[in-house]
């Protein structure tokens, strides 16, 4: 590991951790109530997959030090982002798009 | 600390469980040589039924049954054995596995891969693929009948299909492996001085290659699974409500789709057909570049077409699919990114002949290879064109018009371009020159015989006779009149076997009788052949090199050699 | 001549090799569970309006709840062992790392309570195509679980025993390790909606 973590710097991403911690319990109770809400379908997923994606970037972030990793792995990461995106996106689409023909 | 250097390893960690690089790039090599040769065998064996539809196969017919015919669901394995063994267990293992395990750590000057065990292991998940693959012929429902690419419903139900899947999870695996190895090696371990744009295009093409390897072969392996449940969980993920099969409605809860297969494996499998060209690409791009004594007209635009080529594959996927009823803002898309997709190809293509522009050509056996390559690939790219236009595929799809599409690219292609790196890099490997007469005896009755089995498919193609006809389409009218064709293949496919004994030949022959050569027989410049011939175990290097200059600096005016090898210090 | 950069830094990249390696691999594990996302996506399309929520009802979201947060926890712990190493405290990393252990195991329990309870309704992957992707995602997620807690009791028992000849290198395969198992509690903070709440 890089030298600049030192016992000082470490105690005080303990403190960090914690807070993630809470944050992530709180989200996960948030999201379970939100789901008895009377929301609509829409509204239910982008609710539901928002909370998610803060929970999903709050452990990559800390948990996993992306928020200071090297500039290489955030490129591959980006570049692999991407590629989901299309993979997510596009069989979805041509279904979409087939039905407004078919 | 290390010892590797001073005590003998005993044999099974020396030759089997081998962590070194240049070992198992020739276990890749070896087992996919062989791989390829079953593969071509089963191709063979179909080429006898498609000449000769009433008749008994010669040799091997007894294996078929009493009276030796050839019953249409084993030409259906064969023919889906065929494609399987050579893309998976062939060509990526030979391309890759092999060629990129030994060459790229040479190529960047590193004692060995980042990972060895992982190395190891990534062989050992293949070789288990490879043999459960094959074991599928021997079981009770016999080897997997539904093609290269399983379409479901198809592939759902029909025997033999299991053994696939579970294959297929294990080649993906050894493939993922080895790929996230290539990458970490390329970028952690370049000797000093190696900077990006100071690589040869044969690691640019391997680097590409392995990043098409790890994000696109996840979504089939998860795609495996899935009709992996199908199968065996009796899941409907690819299985339409009410599907009927042979005059009954299937048992299934039903909702799933074909078309989700379809969309996960040319996800993968688009990307896929650049694993196969791009290593071959590379290996031209050295053996051009070392025959012609001349630096590959524009490295940059090579690099960079070969990173965009990249990107785009990802996205043209659906252009296998265009019969599958998508809808006209979807094909559109595809259509374009296809097209797209042909210019960077076009790009390295065009530089390669560039290259040979004003060279005093050498023409050995690698260079003939290459040479040849370039025109074939050229018909391959170019009846590509046709396919990527809807309007047009919908005649061409599955006609024998696609077959020889990718045939050409393929075979005369990557094939030519693996052979080619074979003649190449033999010296290196075994410290002898493979013979020459044997090599000319090699390439010439192939180039021909390559032509004569996959050129006349565009007559079929275009006559519309379909692929994966156990007749060959004897019982269509408008097939009656291209069907002499096939006899004529056939005997090429046949007198192409033949002209691989000479090379089989060869690699054995040259072993012990080839001309004995020093480190840099071909007076190359890339960091390999500043490794002994071969390269000493473990380590490849006396000392890790250093380098100062680009990768193809041939016939520098004003230089006493018409080389430099990208070791030597600039002066001044 | 061994090989550069498994321990230490190159100074263009700044990462040592196993780092750069465990990134892609989960580059790959992102478009393995993509896959499997879109299947989930195309089939939810396929399926009449509001089946997939309705099929959903049956499944125990207390449970579920319960197990995300037993997962998280174990997502502190061990970046907590992690931690504990940097400090050179090595009890404390062996109390962390059996915390994650022993938060996988629950995990892992409550998953197979779920998974009878299930199977005693009669409702199985074959059931219809909700349950489909429900046990072949949560049924890979598993799979990933055990791997890990494998990975993780190495580095727990048998595999400590690093820490006294080569302390550097033990941290660097302990932070390793921790990035894979996060990423696999990224996947059930995915999962977990997904599947129970939509
Ligand atoms: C240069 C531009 C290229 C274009 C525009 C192109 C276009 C296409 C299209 C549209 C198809 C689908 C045809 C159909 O099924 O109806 C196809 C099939 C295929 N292509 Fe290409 N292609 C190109 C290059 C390549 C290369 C470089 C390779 C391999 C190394 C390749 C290998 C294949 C294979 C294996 C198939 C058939 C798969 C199957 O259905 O079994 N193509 N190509
Ligand atoms: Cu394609």
């Amino acid at each position: 590991m890089s030298s600049g973590h030192s016992t000082a710097d470490i105690q005080s991403h303990i403190k960090v951790y914690m807070t993630v911690f809470a944050a992530l319990a709180a989200l996960t109770i948030i999201t379970v109530a939100a789901s008895y809400l009377d929301l609509s379908t829409g509204e239910g997923i982008l609710l539901a997959l928002t909370i998610a994606s803060v929970k999903g970037s709050l452990v990559a972030s800390y948990f996993m030090h992306l928020i200071s990793e090297r500039a290489l792995i955030t490129w591959i990461l980006m570049l692999t982002a991407g590629f989901f995106f299309v993979l997510m996106f596009i069989p979805m689409a041509s279904f979409i798009d087939q039905a407004q023909v078919g | 600390m290390d010892s590797h250097n001073h005590h003998e390893e005993p044999f099974y960690r020396k030759y089997i469980w081998s962590t070194d690089h240049k070992i198992i790039g020739l276990q890749y090599g070896i087992t996919s040589l062989i791989f390829l040769l079953i593969g071509f065998s089963l191709m063979m064996i179909m080429r006898w039924q498609l000449a000769y539809p009433e008749s008994a196969v010669p040799l091997v017919g007894s294996i078929f049954g009493e009276d030796g015919m050839l019953l249409p669901e084993i030409y259906n394995s064969l023919g889906a054995m065929h494609g399987t063994i050579m893309i998976f267990l062939g060509i990526v293992p030979l391309a890759v596995g092999a060629f990129g395990n030994y060459i790229v750590p040479l190529q960047i000057g590193a004692p060995d891969m980042a990972f060895p065990k992982i190395n190891a292991a990534s062989y050992w998940c293949y070789f288990v693929g490879g043999v459960v693959m094959m074991s599928s012929f021997f079981t009770a429902e016999g080897a997997a009948r539904s093609g290269w690419t399983s379409y479901p419903p198809l592939a759902d139900i029909e025997v033999g299909q299991t053994m696939w899947l579970i294959g297929m999870i294990f080649l993906i695996t050894s493939s993922l492996l080895g790929s996230i190895n290539f990458i970490t090696t390329i970028i952690q371990l370049r000797a000093p001085g190696l900077t990006w744009m100071r690589l040869p295009f044969f690691v640019w093409a391997q680097f590409v290659t392995s990043f098409l390897l790890v994000l696109a072969f996840p979504p089939l392996e998860a795609a495996a699974v899935l009709q992996l449940m199908d199968r065996v969980a009796g899941t409907s993920f690819f299985l339409p409500s009410g599907l009927v099969v042979s005059g009954e409605v299937l048992g299934v809860s039903g909702g799933g789709s074909p078309l989700l297969w379809q969309h996960l494996f040319w996800f993968l499998a688009h990307p896929e057909v650049y694993v196969l060209i791009l290593p071959a690409m590379g290996i031209i791009a050295e053996v051009i570049a070392n025959n012609t004594r001349k630096p590959l007209w524009g490295y940059n635009s090579l690099v960079f077409a070969v990173v965009f080529l990249g990107f785009m594959s990802f996205i043209v996927w659906a252009h296998h699919m265009f019969i599958t009823g998508m809808g006209t803002a979807m094909s559109a898309f595809f259509q374009t990114t296809t097209m797209i997709i042909s210019i960077p190809s076009i790009i390295i293509l065009s530089a390669f002949f560039i290259s040979l522009w004003g060279a005093s050509i050498r023409f050995n056996t690698p260079m003939l290879f290459a040479l040849a390559f370039l025109p074939m690939f050229g018909i391959g790219g170019l009846t590509g064109l046709p396919l990527g236009f809807a309007a047009a595929d919908i005649y061409l799809h599955d006609t024998y018009y696609v077959i020889g599409h990718f045939h050409y690219v393929v075979a005369p292609g990557t094939i030519f371009g693996l052979f080619a790196g074979i003649y190449y890099w033999y010296p290196k490997i075994t410290g002898r020159k493979m013979s020459e007469l044997l090599g000319k005896l090699h390439f010439w009755p192939s180039l021909i015989f390559m032509n004569g089995v996959f050129m006349p498919m565009f007559i079929q193609g275009l006559a519309g006779v379909s692929r994966r006809l156990w007749d060959g389409g004897l019982e269509y009218a408008h097939a009656s009149g291209v069907l002499h064709w096939n006899e004529f293949m056939s005997i090429s496919a046949w007198l192409l076997g033949l002209a691989q004994l000479p090379f089989i030949f060869n690699i054995f022959y040259s072993l012990k009788r080839g001309e004995k050569v020093d480190k840099n027989p071909w007076g190359a410049t890339t960091l390999e052949w500043t490794a002994p011939s071969p390269p000493l175990p473990h380590v490849n290097f006396e000392k890790i090199p250093e380098v100062h200059r680009v990768a193809y600096e041939y016939s520098v005016p004003g230089r006493k050699r018409d080389f430099t090898p990208q070791t030597e210090p600039k002066k001044g | 001549m061994d090989i550069p950069y498994t321990v230490e830094e190159r100074p263009d990249t700044g990462l040592f090799n196993a780092k750069l390696g465990v990134w892609l691999f989960l580059a790959s594990e992102v478009m393995l569970f993509g896959g499997l996302f879109s299947a989930y996506i195309f089939l939810r399309y396929g399926a009449p309006v509001g089946a997939f929520h309705e099929w959903g009802q049956e499944l125990n979201i207390p449970l579920a709840t319960l197990n995300t947060l037993i997962l998280i926890s174990s997502s502190v712990t061990m970046v907590m062992s992690w931690a504990s190493l940097k400090l050179n405290d090595f009890k404390k990393y062996k109390l962390y790392m059996g915390l994650t252990l022993l938060c996988a195991l629950g995990f892992l329990i409550i998953k197979y309570i779920e998974y009878t309870a299930k199977f005693d309704h009669h409702i199985y992957p074959s059931t219809n195509t909700f349950y489909a992707i429900y046990f072949t995602l949560t049924g890979l997620h598993g799979l990933h679980i055990i791997g890990g807690m494998i990975v993780l009791f190495y580095f727990w028992i048998p595999g400590s025993k690093m820490w006294d000849s080569k302390p550097e290198q033990f941290t660097n395969r302990i932070e390793i390790a921790g990035l894979y198992w996060h990423f696999v509690d990224l996947v059930w903070i995915f999962l977990f909606p997904v599947l129970y709440l939509l």
